[in-house]
């Protein structure tokens, strides 16, 4: 679990919602959040005021296992370093783009088992990003 | 009953292009006007006649009125919702239903862009990063589109055996189409080897497997097929549209190898009375390797999962059993940002035996599909030069 640090540095966009800025400062916190319609059960990512699948209005927050599965994975070749970009479906049924580390970006397959976790990027933001789950 | 139901109910008239590859330092709106004066001027109409405009750009939410403006007309109807690269064809549709509600006469459908000549296109991108943002996708750093189409290549390939060397079929083809093309940008040699080669943008796809960046523009004048018939001696017949969206970022499709073209296909073709069978000419958006292997499945000229095989073989090259995007596509004649109204300009030269050295024998009917966003929004017509 990673250490609170000052929510100064997760300042929403410009743009951001009411559910982005609870992400937001639940990310800040460490923790990873995601919602769940109140009305149907089902998870809810990314954030929003209503729920996707059956048009409810009332969405709870929750923690998720951070347990999930690749489901697509490609390595962005950038000028100076490799880096990976995945979509990976939680557990809890949605999916989310993030980023596998620990591992060579080209070692991440479809169907690794992965974990969340929250990191602080190198401009002190915070990241949800996964890691290899342990067999 | 509607027009966009009623077959055949409007009709192409002129097309125009201008400024294909490089735009010689002229602006989007030199081009733009070029290619709308030579559509106005091949329909056999004055500028005067024209009442209805539609138009979108990547960059400009007033993009109709500034272009109404800068062409001097004042339209009866006009539009420009911005469906992505598949707006020019999903404007088809909605031209179809304004001709029949009788709210304009004659409509230019019009777009261009000069990305190659653009002062920045990393100060074009982040205007639009800020305009659109992505809130759970940006932070991640994906190199767009190429990346979200990567991910879609990565998923099919996974699902369905596809490989690499069948997404490289797909450019080999489309590069052979621009050999018999003069106004194509990239005409030079392209193997199977040079795709695998080239080097890699994000993976599976290399350079070889993304679309040009290049200027562009097109335009074509659609009125109802009784006036149309009056005026152009060759009117091209659209005989079904379909339009369909279901997401905007990648990270929200549901299934990255079912397009919303899975949608908007079935529906062009059950308008238009006809099957993949009929259709003799396919024209589509082919920003990158993967769409046309995706269309083709979507579209139902072949199974789900087996387009990899479909398109192997020089199938859609010429002489092969499916002409595909006979002008060289995206990947090779042109891409100047969005694309989808070239597929129009090419399916109607094709179907009027005006396409010269690249011209199809059997040429009466011509499918054409536009992609918008990251497989987000899809556009097909069927268009025939005969009812």
């Amino acid at each position: 679990m990673a250490e609170q640090r000052d929510t100064s540095d997760a300042a929403p966009p410009l743009c951001a919602s009411a559910a982005d800025k609870t992400y937001l400062a639940h990310l800040a916190t460490g923790a990873f959040h995601i919602q769940r319609c109140d009305d149907c059960g089902k998870g809810v990512f990314y954030p929003r005021a209503i729920c996707p699948h059956c048009g409810g209005q009332s969405l709870s927050w929750f923690r998720p296992s951070g347990a999930g599965t690749v489901y697509s994975t490609t390595t962005v070749r950038g000028r100076d370093r490799m880096y990976n970009v995945c979509l990976v479906d939680l557990d809890e049924g949605p999916r989310l783009m993030s980023r596998v580390v620990g591992m060579d970006s080209l070692d991440v397959k479809i169907g690794l088992r992965v974990t969340a976790k929250v990191i602080e990027t190198d401009d002190g933001t915070p990241l949800l990003v996964f890691e290899r789950m342990p067999t | 009953m509607s027009a966009a139901s009623r077959r055949g109910a409007i009709a192409i008239l002129g097309v125009g292009q201008a400024g294909c590859g490089d735009a010689g330092g002229r602006s989007e709106q030199e081009i733009v006007a070029d290619a709308a004066a030579q559509a106005i001027r091949s329909s056999g109409l004055a500028k005067s006649d024209i009442d209805g405009i539609m138009t979108a750009s990547l960059t400009s939410p007033w993009w109709v009125m500034r272009m109404a403006e800068y062409l001097g007309i004042r339209p009866k109807f006009s539009d420009n919702t911005m469906h992505g690269g598949s707006s020019f064809i999903a404007h088809l549709h909605m031209a179809a239903l304004a001709l029949e509600a009788r709210e304009c006469n004659a409509i230019l459908v019009c777009y261009g862009a000069t990305p190659r000549s653009a002062p920045s296109s990393s100060r074009v991108n982040a205007m639009r990063a800020e305009l659109d943002p992505q809130l759970y996708e940006h932070p991640y750093k994906p190199f767009n589109p190429v990346s979200s189409y990567a991910l879609a290549a990565a998923r099919h390939m996974h699902q369905y055996g596809t490989t690499r060397e069948q997404l490289a079929d797909v450019a080999v083809a489309a590069r052979k189409w621009a050999q018999l093309n003069p106004e194509a940008f990239a005409r030079g040699p392209l193997t199977v080897e040079d795709v695998l080669a080239a080097p890699m943008i994000s993976d599976p796809l290399t350079v070889r497997d993304c679309c040009l960046v290049t200027d562009g523009a097109g335009a074509y004048v659609v009125m109802r097929s009784e006036d149309a018939r009056v005026i152009h001696p060759k009117p091209i017949y659209v005989l079904g549209t379909g339009v369909a969206h279901w997401h905007r970022q990648i990270s929200s499709m549901e299934d990255l190898t079912v397009t919303p073209a899975a949608q908007s296909g079935p529906t062009a073709f059950a308008r238009a009375g006809l099957k993949p069978s009929d259709i003799d000419i396919v024209e589509l958006y082919d920003a990158f390797t993967i769409n046309p292997i995706l269309f083709l499945e979507d579209l139902g000229f072949c199974r789900k999962g087996e387009g990899g095989a479909f398109v192997s073989g020089g199938r859609l090259a010429p002489g092969g059993d499916l002409p595909v995007n006979t002008n060289g596509g995206g990947l090779s004649f042109t891409h100047p940002g969005m694309y989808s109204i070239f597929l129009v300009v090419e399916a109607v030269r094709q179907l009027r035996q005006e396409a010269g050295a690249r011209q199809v024998a059997k040429a009466d009917t011509a499918l054409v599909h536009g992609n918008g966003g990251v497989l987000s929004a899809q556009a097909t017509a069927i268009l025939a030069s005969s009812l």
